[in-house]
Parts: structure tokens; C-alpha cells; sequence
């Protein structure tokens, strides 16, 4: 038995622990492109805006777009609701309140998550540390999935808490792709260039899938490939097929918990058989764009299903 | 000023005291750099477990640890067998006075307890008048503050009926204390206090309302995340296996209290609260509430409810009343009370309120409802001009305001920079009240960390120690 706001806490602290590692990861690929370019990155820094949705409350606040700004903007500007620190801030209240849902080590991770992020965060972060930050953000948010996985229970509490991840990380995944869709398209004239291998490339390091990449395909970038990858492929942890099938799962587990079928489920589904069957062929020739735009879709209307669903609030 | 105070360890008379001894012996024993470093790693601990508690008022420290001192405070067996004698006749005495208050009101037709005390008190519920709750218990749990004058001489400060807080940090005090000195365990036996969750589920489980069928569901309320105790009211919930509910999760369905869960709305049978009368029910208290459950009064009196405490227990700690206490035990156990009250000057009464006003720089005067060390005045250590605004405050409205001597508390050695030294401290033990009267061996001891201070509340720079009942 759980609490309808214990389920909504649990499932929100997890997209906020999600999110903030998306957000360290986006900001590592944007430097990595900023790096390795010798064009001005703005475009890059703005593509990388663009996936983490914090485009327009950027453009508010600075008119550059250079390393700095958008790394202090997505990493520790309070002021965004979706940057590092104020998702680890939010995961944190929500853990706080469901604290009795945790166990100790789940809960002492998210609290010494905390404590490191607003250590690390509470000066401008200078760009030479800038590295070692993301390294940071990265090693507490798998200090907490690490905690979490080895000593939760596998009953409800965690189905919700898994609910919560794998939702925020297919609309991750999903908004990433459909931000650079163009770039994949390869009817653009200029593939082949090098530029588009650095391009390609960035997609794949802010999912933090360029080595795995190369063992599953083979060394040369190929558009369809990753696209492949990360819509479709099973094994690979943040693909959208990856997150459906873990999505469905654990609503199957609380089906059958709960003696109860919902909505959810048939939406889950939907989009699991859908990725199941569907080739990437199919999807480039129906449009990239709009497969992504339906599946954002779709996946926003689960979210609000599991809600309803599970008298969340 | 300083007074000269008892010290529990080493009294200027008589030398170190008996149930320090084995814990002197491993203290000489120990590298002082050892113990600041264990010291440290205490703060690290509570930081760690995210111990913390909110002060209100105040942005930037929002969430700050209560300071925790590694030196134990001891207690022997006698002095606790002492003591639990005076709580366990005090709570009973506590217990039957809400019983009369709210049905026959023996006590002020005898007229031991003056009749306007009551009917004008807000802490009074009329709403409680001719309730008798499960189990015909008032106030579940307890926590008595006590202080120690000298060696024979202990007294209660104040009794806490309504909901007293503090006893996680029993509880993590202790847990903290053996994570650190394990060997101190081995050596001198203490005698447990870990068990008090596991009490004071089985003594709520006892209070279910008779209607209740098979194991009874139990839940602690909480005002929400953002109150100042929410780490304790988790802790406890967590600690005992039952759910921790906020209003906004509860609400009355078919005549019982229910939580609505991811399955549908759930009843309850027994609530352990952790808010304020007032906030309990908008429909019979206050409608701008958003913490009550609208109808939970009316649940509770067809008696299918358990609430503890009690709607209506804080008639039996007002601060006016306290001075009546000696009275009051008398009445309903037939004997004097065993643990004595500190003489107290109830401002209500003209020839008090002349004495008092005439020696409030020798004087600690407290708001009759007040809580927490606010709006009180230590006299001796209050400025002229402070005594001055004070006596307005008071003279404005005298029966807000009761006055007691300012005694030296008993001092317990603290580790300080320079080594040890004493720092003046009260003991809050934990009863629990339900088919019989559970005290845990132990209880909080708050110490005022600044040197001569009175003042041990944590919301004014006070801390806390292990408390230790030996063995013996």
C-alpha cells in the first residue's frame, strides 16, 4: 500500500535525478563540440539549449551563447527549474517526503548529492574546473541509481521511482534527437563533409553512447545507424525502445500487483509495439521530425495517465 | 551572572560522582585529538542522515543540525528508578485530570483547581466534553522535562501532553554514540533505548478503537516537509513501518478516516498526530486550515478513530495549570507528588504580579502558552532596558504570564576547544501511555552550549547529549 502522493514523489524524484545527469551530459557534448570546432560554437551551444528545453528562459537572461553562460545557466542557475542544481534540489524535497519510502542508502546518496552539488555550485564554476564538475554531477547521480538498485525492494515503491526515470529519459533521448534531426537527414547536401562526423558524433556523447556505438555498429558514423540506435535498439540503456520496454514492464508489475488494468497501459503499449515493430526505413521515410513530435507526444500523455491512473498529487 | 550549579560528574564538594567512574577511567585513557576528530565525525554523521531541524525566521540556515556533544550524560539505576516512579504517578495523575476536566469536573466542584482557569483557556476544547477516547487514554506520549538542582533534588520544568518532539534525537544520539565508541558499550553497560519505536507502536496498536478488526492501521500525521520536526515525524513513521500521511492525503469515507493510496482511499485506525489542535479539523477549529481532514472530529466521537494524543490534552500542561500540578496529583492518586513542581508566580493573581514585577531581574518569566524558549525573559541575564519593555508586556496582560525562580540547573561536562567544561542541561524523558505506563531508559538531554547560559532549546543555540541509564 502507498500513498497516491508518496507514488507522485517518488516518480518525480527520479526525472529530476535524471535530469540533472542529462543536463551534465548535453553540457559535455556541447564542450566537446566547442572544443574540437574552430567555427564559433554558438550554434552548437544553442542546439544544446535547444534539447535540454531551456532555450527561451536562456535567451531572457544572456544574449552570448558561449561556454560559460550556458554552463552556469543549465548547471547551477536556481532561477531554471530544470538546471543541475535545482533538479538535485527538487529530487532531494520530493526524497525528503517520501523518505519513508527509502531506504537509508537511497536516501543518504540523494542527501550527500546535494550537499556536493551546492559545495561545488556555489561559486561561477571557472571553465578550467568545468570538467571535473560534469565528472562530478555524474559520479553522485550514479552514486544514487547505485544505492538505489542495490538495496530497494522490487515492489511497487520501485516501480514508481522506475516509472519516473525511464519517462524523463525518453523524452530525453527523444527531444536530442529531434533537436539535431536534421543533421541525420541524408539528403543534405553536405554529408560527407568532416563537419557532420563531429555532429554525429555530439548526438551520440550526450547520450553517452559513442564508444558503445562502435560495438554494436562499426566505426564510420552513419545516420541511419544511430538513429537506429537510439530509437530502436533494445540493449542500448537510453533508447527509446529500451525505455518503453522497462516503461511497460513496471506498469505490467503494478497491473498485476493491483489486480487493476488503466489507461497507461494500453498507452505504453501502444508506443512499445509500435518501436517493436517498426523499422528505421519506415521511419526516416514518414519523417524523422515527425515520428519524434508523436512520440514526445505520446510520452507526456503517459506521464499524465500514470498520474491520473495512480491518484498521484 | 553564574550560578553555582551542581555538576553531575565532578561536584566541587564531593569529587567525581560514582556513575562517571567507569566512563572517567576510558576518558583519561583517550588522545584529546582522538575525541575532537570524533567530534567532527558526529556532525558529519547527523549532516550525512540529514538530521536537521528548520528555524523558523531565519532563510539562509533554514536547515541547521542541533550541536551534539560526544560526553554522555549518566544516570544510575537508583536515580532512574527515582524518577520513573515520579513520571509514572505524575502521567496517571495527567491522564485522569483530562478525564475529569471533560466529564464530571470533580476537581473544580472540589474546588482544588480554580473554575476560570479552565472555561477561559483556549487550550481547553469544549468540543472534548464527554468524549472518553479508546482506551479512556488522553495523552499517549509524553515527555516530561526535568531539572536537577543537586544530588537529591529533581524537579519538573514542564509537562509536555499535547506533542512533545525530540525523541529521534534520542534515538540518532545514541545510534551516533556507538558508532563512534564502540568499546565504550562493551565496557560500561547502558541500558538500551532502541526498542522505543517498536514501544510505541505497540502501544498505539493497544489504543485501537474497539470496533477495529484484525491488526489495527496506523499513521502518523505530519504538517509536511516543511515543518520544523519533519525529520522526527519521518523517522518515526519510518522507524515503526507505518505510513507518514499529510492532511491533503486523508479525508472521511463511510464514517472512518481513510489515506488515499495508489489503490483507492485506505481506512485508518490510529493516527499519531504531530500538529496542533487547531489544525485538525477545519470544520470544528479552523476553516482557513489546509492541514486538518474536514469531519475528523465527528469520526472520533462515534469512536472510530484513535487520535493521540487527544483533541484537548494541552489543558493539562498549560503552563498555568502546571502550577497546580502538586494539587492535582493529590487529588487523583491519593499521595504527594513524588517529583516536585518549581515554586511558580501565576501573574494572574494581583499579589504575584506586585511580587513579581518588583523582581523580575531575579526572575524567569514564560508566556503561559508559549513553547520553545520564545518570549520568555531570564531576568538576571536580561538588560535593564529588556526587564523594562518586558514588565510592560507583562503588566498589559498579567495571566499570560507566569513566573518561576531562576534555579541553577544541574551542569554536565561538554568537550570544548580547551577540554572539558560545564554547561548547564535538562532531561526529557519519553512515557508512553496505553493499557499500562512505559518509560524508556533514557530520554533527551538538551544542554545550553554557551557558557552560563539557562537556555537549552535548540531554537536558542542549545544541544544535545546521550543520556545514559546504567545498569545497575
Amino acid at each position: 500500500m502507498l500513498l497516491g502522493r508518496t507514488a507522485n514523489g517518488l516518480y518525480w524524484m527520479n526525472r529530476y535525478i535524471e535530469r540533472a545527469e542529462n543536463m551534465a551530459r548535453l553540457v559535455d557534448a556541447g564542450l566537446r563540440m566547442a572544443l574540437t570546432r574552430t567555427q564559433s560554437a554558438s550554434e552548437e551551444w544553442n542546439s544544446v539549449l535547444l534539447s535540454a528545453g531551456s532555450d527561451v528562459t536562456f535567451s531572457q537572461k544572456y544574449s552570448d551563447y558561449t561556454a560559460a553562460n550556458v554552463a552556469d545557466f543549465l548547471l547551477r542557475d536556481t532561477s531554471n527549474p530544470s538546471s543541475a542544481m535545482s533538479s538535485i534540489e527538487t529530487a532531494r524535497n520530493n526524497a525528503r517526503m517520501v523518505r519513508t519510502a527509502l531506504t537509508r542508502e537511497t536516501w543518504e546518496s540523494i542527501n550527500e548529492a546535494w550537499m556536493a552539488l551546492k559545495r561545488m555550485l556555489a561559486k561561477p564554476i571557472d571553465e578550467r574546473d568545468l570538467p571535473s564538475v560534469l565528472d562530478a554531477i555524474k559520479r553522485e547521480t550514479a552514486l544514487i541509481r547505485g544505492s538505489f538498485y542495490g538495496t530497494m525492494l522490487r515492489n511497487e515503491i520501485f516501480d514508481f521511482s522506475q516509472l519516473g526515470t525511464y519517462v524523463e529519459r525518453a523524452d530525453n533521448t527523444a527531444r536530442i534527437l529531434d533537436v539535431k534531426y536534421y543533421v541525420l537527414l541524408p539528403s543534405i547536401s553536405w554529408v560527407g563533409s568532416t563537419l557532420d562526423n563531429y555532429q554525429w558524433e555530439s548526438i551520440l556523447r550526450s547520450v553517452s553512447a559513442h564508444r558503445s556505438y562502435r560495438w554494436v555498429y562499426d566505426a564510420d558514423y552513419k545516420p541511419t545507424n544511430i538513429a537506429d540506435y537510439l530509437i530502436l535498439n533494445v540493449r542500448m540503456p537510453r533508447s527509446l525502445m529500451f525505455c518503453y520496454r522497462f516503461l511497460s514492464e513496471h506498469l505490467k508489475f503494478l497491473g498485476d500487483d493491483y489486480g487493476e488494468r488503466h489507461a497507461c497501459h494500453a498507452t505504453a503499449e501502444k508506443t512499445q509495439t509500435m518501436l517493436r515493430a517498426g523499422s528505421i526505413k519506415d521511419i526516416f521515410d514518414t519523417g524523422l521530425h515527425e515520428f519524434l513530435a508523436n512520440f514526445i507526444r505520446d510520452n507526456t500523455k503517459l506521464g499524465d495517465e500514470i498520474a491520473q491512473d495512480y491518484r498521484f498529487n | 551572572m553564574r550560578l553555582a550549579a551542581f555538576d553531575e560528574m565532578l561536584p566541587e564538594v564531593s569529587g567525581l560522582r560514582r556513575p562517571y567512574s567507569a566512563y572517567d577511567r576510558w576518558l583519561k585513557e583517550q588522545d584529546p585529538a582522538r575525541l575532537t576528530e570524533k567530534m567532527q565525525d558526529a556532525e558529519r554523521v547527523f549532516r550525512k542522515t540529514g538530521i536537521t531541524f528548520a528555524v523558523y525566521g531565519e532563510q539562509e540556515a533554514s536547515e541547521r543540525l542541533i550541536p551534539f556533544d560526544i560526553v554522555p550524560r549518566i544516570i544510575s539505576g537508583n536515580e532512574w528508578r527515582r524518577l520513573t516512579q515520579g513520571i509514572e504517578q505524575r502521567v496517571q495523575a495527567l491522564n485522569a485530570f483530562l478525564d475529569d476536566i471533560y466529564h464530571r469536573q470533580e476537581i473544580l466542584r472540589a474546588g482544588r483547581v480554580p473554575r476560570e482557569l479552565i472555561a477561559r483557556n483556549e487550550a481547553f476544547l469544549p468540543e472534548m466534553i464527554g468524549v472518553r477516547p479508546p482506551a479512556g487514554v488522553y495523552t499517549h506520549i509524553i515527555g516530561v522535562d526535568i531539572v536537577r538542582i543537586s544530588e537529591d533534588e529533581f524537579y519538573v520544568l514542564e509537562d509536555n501532553a499535547r506533542t512533545p518532539s525530540g525523541v529521534s534525537y534520542m534515538l540518532e544520539n545514541r545510534e551516533t554514540m556507538m558508532q563512534l565508541f564502540p568499546e565504550l558499550f562493551q565496557k560500561i553497560k547502558v541500558r538500551p533505548v532502541e526498542n522505543y519505536p517498536q514501544l510505541l507502536r505497540q502501544s498505539l496498536a493497544a489504543v485501537r478503537p474497539q470496533s477495529t478488526k484484525g491488526a489495527p492501521t496506523i499513521a502518523v500525521l505530519t504538517p509536511g516537509s516543511f515543518n520544523s520536526a519533519y525529520f522526527e515525524h519521518a523517522f518515526l513513521a519510518d522507524q515503526m513501518g507505518v505510513q507518514l500521511v499529510e492532511g491533503q492525503d486523508l479525508r472521511v469515507v463511510d464514517g472512518h478516516v481513510a489515506m488515499r493510496t495508489t489503490e483507492g482511499y485506505k481506512q485508518i485506525d490510529v493516527l499519531y498526530r504531530r500538529v496542533d489542535d487547531s489544525f485538525l479539523d477545519p470544520l470544528t477549529f479552523r476553516p482557513d486550515s489546509a492541514l486538518g481532514i474536514p469531519g475528523i472530529m465527528d469520526v472520533y466521537r462515534a469512536g472510530n478513530i484513535t487520535i493521540a494524543n487527544a483533541p484537548g490534552t494541552g489543558i493539562a500542561d498549560d503552563k498555568a495549570i502546571y502550577s497546580y500540578m502538586p494539587e492535582i496529583i493529590e487529588f487523583y492518586t491519593g499521595r504527594k507528588a513524588i517529583l516536585g513542581n518549581i515554586p511558580t508566580w501565576r501573574c494572574s493573581e494581583p499579589d504575584s504580579l506586585k511580587y513579581v514585577l518588583e523582581h523580575i531581574d531575579e526572575l524567569v518569566i514564560k508566556e503561559v502558552h508559549g513553547s520553545g524558549g520564545y518570549g520568555m525573559l531570564v531576568g538576571p541575564a536580561a538588560t535593564k532596558k529588556e526587564c523594562e519593555t518586558f514588565a510592560k508586556k507583562l503588566a498589559a496582560k498579567p495571566s499570560n504570564y507566569i513566573a518561576q525562580p531562576t534555579l541553577a540547573l544541574s551542569t554536565c561536562p561538554i568537550l570544548t576547544e580547551k577540554g572539558l567544561a560545564p554547561r548547564h542541561v535538562d532531561l526529557r524523558p519519553y512515557v508512553l501511555v496505553s493499557d499500562r505506563i512505559q518509560i524508556v531508559p533514557g530520554g533527551l538531554t538538551r544542554v545550553a552550549l554557551k557558557e552560563g547560559s539557562l537556555v537549552v532549546n535548540s531554537s536558542q543555540g542549545g544541544g544535545t547529549k546521550d543520556t545514559w541509564v546504567l545498569d545497575d
